[in-house]
């Protein structure tokens, strides 16, 4: 591509940015205080947005207007508007804030403090925090059951998801999964929680009804030993049909038929494949790779990788803002 | 000897063993106890104040309590218990009646760090399982192994094999070896030397060296000296005491990096590991203890660990359940791997940290080096060389 071109072809994409509105995905990385952004039509980095100390979970809040940055070393979600793309506040989540979810109905934010053991409930309005639950040591992944009634929160330590009853702060059920606890989805009905085993090859699935164990979904990846295939991300598409996990140093993200339980796809991706976030249309699926700094975007429909774009150091997440 | 009155003047040990006496003890609670030296060098206050790479950084009861204590809450919701209780030993037969007493009394597994020989003697007069957290002999794996003798150290050979990966990872092929006057250092070159030669490394020189300022020794102990007079991509120097190995680096006739007892070292843990939640784990160890987490207090959090997992494997027990489920289940160890114990040697199988005692730079089994079961394998004495007659 010659110079002339190369111009030709930025000023297009800038065009297209500012018109159109194209989609913008935003990486948090661990190690870069900075949010990378990328076009989502040409795949290309458009800049990156700096940010609070180690970003980690990010989720947009529930107007869809900002985005919720939990960073674990300011002790504090940054808020970015997303219309200006900057920073317009500073939401306090106690100590070593890792992932969070937020209620239904906006008002409250769930956030896991890695280093207490505990679940915090935040009110996001007045930035106070109205309680906190004791947990089992190094709780991660956060999720809000649909009815807004129940929190789950993973213990990587304890190999337990604790089930927190929202109107009385209390666990009610703690539930043993396999081998260090990650992430988690619910399934489109609400029946079902899929907790990612990251020591275990596997995700649990569990009744939300009764919160018992109901079946454990092994991985499988050809060349690849058990002990390599550590899962951690995983998305469900809105009509709760496929999920999707990324399967950690198996380099691999599984694509999952949820009613039959079963791995349809494997598709390859970059090193130790982590979190995985759909875009809206749920045809494209971005995946970070930690331990290659970049992101790796995947055609839903064809299960193939399109393009693999560098981003930031030990990339965390990425969210499609569009 | 009793654990609850023995050692009044151990100050630490004797508050600890207290508090372990004065709890109700349920009948479902998995009871074990740690012996230690009642005297032990390793942990005069000079020495650890010296901090060598490779050396203990405090009492081995601490890493054990961190990791009873973080498991408070699913050992809670499991309604399982676990209790332990650190005995110093001042002789060989001390240790070992102490094991028999802890037998009788109804513990569930021993934990150990011990020399040699007095680990030894523990496990052969008990049939209790006996964990191993601070001994890395070798002949403890090998030729002096017990079928109830379990290690979570990392043995000699194992760190040796993993330096060994790492210089042929950088095609470092030749290898100037000096090695310290003490039997152990004897033992330890040997285990260096078989690394070498099974990684196809090549030797190019190995000599004594000796801490000396007398003038007619000097051939033993000036580094210039030492390191002079050969081509060598590597010093790999074996120094059980760790005072030459400190200040060897940077002090070679040619400007090649050292490696064994100080510049690049292999060991179980460092504090400064960032991967996989170790920050946690060692920040957890520092709040509790005000120190940070060496190789051998990791080991120690791990037996802790191991026993959690067999108390939640069988909450209600019995001792028979909690012993197999002790050695029988994958540990986590913030490693980023499921880790479990060797059945022919009874060593835990583990990656290896490779530092220069600032950071970690590195980790073994190094990526590329293959095994026809688990990677983990290619550091220390795999099956098919059955060095241990009690397991095979």
């Amino acid at each position: 591509m010659n110079r002339h071109h190369r111009l030709a072809c930025s000023t297009l994409a800038l065009l297209a940015g500012h018109a159109l509105a194209a989609p913008l995905v935003f990486v948090s990385s661990e190690k870069d205080n900075a949010l990378t952004l990328i076009d989502a039509a040409t795949l290309t980095v458009q800049g990156t947005l700096p940010t609070c100390k180690r970003p980690r979970h990010m989720q947009l809040a529930p107007d869809g207007k900002r985005l919720l940055v939990a960073c674990g070393e300011s002790h504090a979600a940054d808020v970015i508007d997303l219309a200006t793309r900057k920073s317009v506040g500073r939401l306090a989540l106690g100590d070593d804030p890792e992932a969070f979810d937020i209620s239904p109905d906006g008002k409250t934010l769930f956030v896991s403090n890695e280093d207490e053991g505990t679940l915090s409930f935040i009110d996001i309005a007045r930035g106070q925090k109205r309680a906190s639950v004791a947990v089992g040591k190094e709780p991660e992944g956060v999720k809000v059951s649909p009815d807004g009634k129940t929190v789950y929160v993973t213990s990587e330590v304890a190999s337990l998801v604790h089930a927190i009853d929202i109107a009385s702060a209390k666990v009610v059920k703690n539930i043993q999964v396999g081998k260090r606890p990650r992430r988690m989805a619910i399934s489109a009905d609400g029946a079902e929680l899929w907790v990612t085993n990251e020591l275990d090859a596997s995700v649990s699935i569990v009744s939300t009804q009764d919160h018992k164990l109901l079946h454990t979904l092994r991985f499988e990846v050809p060349g690849a030993r058990a002990a390599d295939i550590t899962p951690v991300g995983i998305a469900m598409t809105r009509d709760g049909r496929r999920a999707f996990v990324g399967l950690g140093r198996a380099n691999h993200v599984a694509f999952i038929d949820v009613r039959a339980r079963k791995v349809t796809q494997l598709v390859l991706a970059g090193k130790r494949a982590w979190n995985v976030s759909l875009d809206k249309a749920e045809a494209r699926l971005y995946v970070v790779n930690g331990l290659s700094d970049d992101m790796t975007v995947i055609d839903v429909a064809a299960a193939k990788a399109l393009k693999t774009v560098p981003v930031g150091r030990v990339p965390y997440q990425a969210v499609v803002v569009e | 000897m009793r654990p609850c009155a023995t050692f009044a003047t151990f100050a630490t040990l004797a508050l600890l063993a207290l508090g372990t006496c004065l709890l109700p003890v349920s009948a479902a609670t998995l009871r074990a106890t740690l012996i230690v030296p009642a005297d032990d060098a390793r942990l005069e206050r000079t020495r650890l104040e010296r901090a060598y790479l490779g050396h203990p950084g405090g009492p081995a009861h601490a890493g054990v309590q961190v990791a009873l204590d973080e498991a408070k809450f699913e050992l809670d919701a499991a309604g399982a218990g676990v209790a332990f209780d650190p005995i110093g030993a001042a002789s060989l037969e001390a240790a070992r009646a102490a094991a028999q007493q802890a037998e009788k009394a109804g513990a569930a597994a021993l934990l150990t760090d011990l020399p040699a020989d007095w680990t030894r003697a523990v496990a052969e007069a008990v049939k209790l399982p006996v964990l191993n957290i601070g001994n890395a002999a070798d002949a403890l794996r090998q030729a002096d192994c017990r079928a109830n003798l379990w290690h979570l150290l990392p043995s000699e050979r194992m760190r040796a094999d993993a330096l060994a990966q790492a210089l042929v990872a950088r095609k470092w092929s030749n290898v100037l070896m000096l090695t310290g006057p003490s039997a152990s250092d004897a033992t330890r070159g040997a285990v260096a030397e078989a690394a070498l030669k099974r990684y196809g490394l090549k030797l190019v020189a190995a000599k004594p060296f000796k801490l000396s300022a007398d003038p007619r020794e000097r051939d033993l102990a000036n580094p210039l000296l030492l390191t002079g007079g050969a081509a060598y991509d590597v010093v790999w120097v074996v120094d059980s005491e760790g005072e030459f190995a400190r200040a060897l680096p940077y002090r070679t006739a040619l400007p090649r990096p050292v490696v064994g007892d100080a510049g690049l070292t292999a060991l179980a843990w460092h504090a400064q590991f960032e991967r996989f939640g170790a920050p946690q784990v060692v920040r957890r160890f520092a709040k509790a203890t005000q120190r940070p987490m060496t190789a051998h207090d990791w080991a120690a959090w791990m037996a802790g660990r191991a026993l959690v997992a067999a108390a939640l494997a069988a909450p209600k027990g019995p001792a028979a359940a909690w012993a197999k489920a002790l050695t029988g289940s994958e540990l986590d160890g913030s490693k980023g791997v499921a880790m479990s114990f060797r059945a022919w040697d009874g060593q835990l199988r583990q990656p290896l940290l490779l530092t220069d005692g600032q950071g970690v730079i590195g980790s073994a089994p190094i990526d590329g080096i293959l095994h026809p079961r688990n990677a983990l394998d290619t550091l220390g004495a795999d099956a098919p060389e059955k060095l241990c007659r009690a397991r095979s």
